[in-house]
């Protein structure tokens, strides 16, 4: 079976990029802890890498005229960040609720570590499959 | 790669926090600062703080942007007044003025800033183990 290298490593690269990405935007948030009338913000994960493996892998439809509408998925604004509705908004506007912030980015930070970890596997099985020895 | 900026974020988290801190430090250092006349007496002073716009390079995301602090306000409640005919600054009523700072407030706001800033070296702690891991990779 011949390997294609750029899709070797599969749903990882997008799913760390977009780890990363979060984490940003999280950070952003617990800087802004006690920013008046900020609002707390976040990427609803599933639908934007959904979108961007299906960008990444699915045959998409080609535009000959001018007049061609593009995809639908691409312009409608799911890969945007949305604004986290708050359980207890404070007095001076700010929906940031530190906890829940610090809760999202650890978990963020271990399914980044998983990405990797996964792309290690990978990175792991392809040298073993170059090198051909078992050690 | 976008976890470099979560430093740059979180710098500037960590700046305002501080200013913060500067300023209630000064407050809790002047509770007791007396004077002659309410415009010489000291008040309270709270930073505002807002968002970072169009700087750094970070500012190309809508949604990623570092704090600022929009500028430090004095507080307008009222000041303190006491009778006090000995003391060396009282006025022709034998009145002096002291600041309007809530001291119990200040240790609260002291806190909440220590509170945030741990908060953003927590993130940088994070971003930075993950971007010594991504180095890693394959090794």
């Amino acid at each position: 079976v011949p390997i294609n290298l750029d899709n070797a490593f599969g749903i990882h690269p997008t799913a760390l990029a977009l780890r990363a990405k979060r984490m940003e935007v999280l950070a952003t948030n617990l800087a802004h802890a006690d920013t008046p009338n900020y609002k707390a913000m976040d990427i609803d994960f599933k639908s934007v890498l959904a979108q961007a493996n299906a960008e990444n892998s699915s045959v998409m439809l080609r535009a000959t005229h001018q007049n061609h509408l593009g995809p639908s998925g691409r312009d409608s604004g799911a890969g945007e960040s949305l604004y986290r509705i708050p359980y207890q908004p404070a007095i001076d506007g700010n929906t940031v609720d530190t906890q829940i912030e610090q809760a999202e980015f650890g978990r963020n930070a271990i399914s980044y570590q998983a990405s990797l970890t996964f792309l290690n596997g990978r990175i792991r099985s392809l040298l073993t499959a170059i090198k051909g020895d078992s050690q | 790669m976008s976890l470099f900026s979560i430093f740059d974020i979180a710098g500037t988290g960590m700046s305002a926090q501080s200013v913060r801190m500067n300023v209630t430090t000064s407050n809790l250092a002047n509770a007791e600062s007396a004077s002659s006349s309410v415009e010489k007496t000291y008040r309270a002073r709270h930073p505002v703080f807002g968002v970072l716009m169009n700087n750094l390079d970070m500012s190309r995301d809508k949604d990623v942007a570092g704090v600022r602090v929009l500028g430090v306000v004095e507080s307008q409640a009222p000041l303190r007044m006491q009778y006090a005919p000995d003391h060396p600054l009282a006025d022709e009523q034998g009145n002096i003025h002291l600041p309007n700072v809530n001291v119990v407030e200040e240790m609260a706001n002291m806190i909440s800033a220590s509170r945030s800033y741990q908060n953003n070296i927590e993130a940088i702690t994070t971003a930075k183990q993950l971007l010594q891991r991504t180095l890693s990779l394959g090794q």
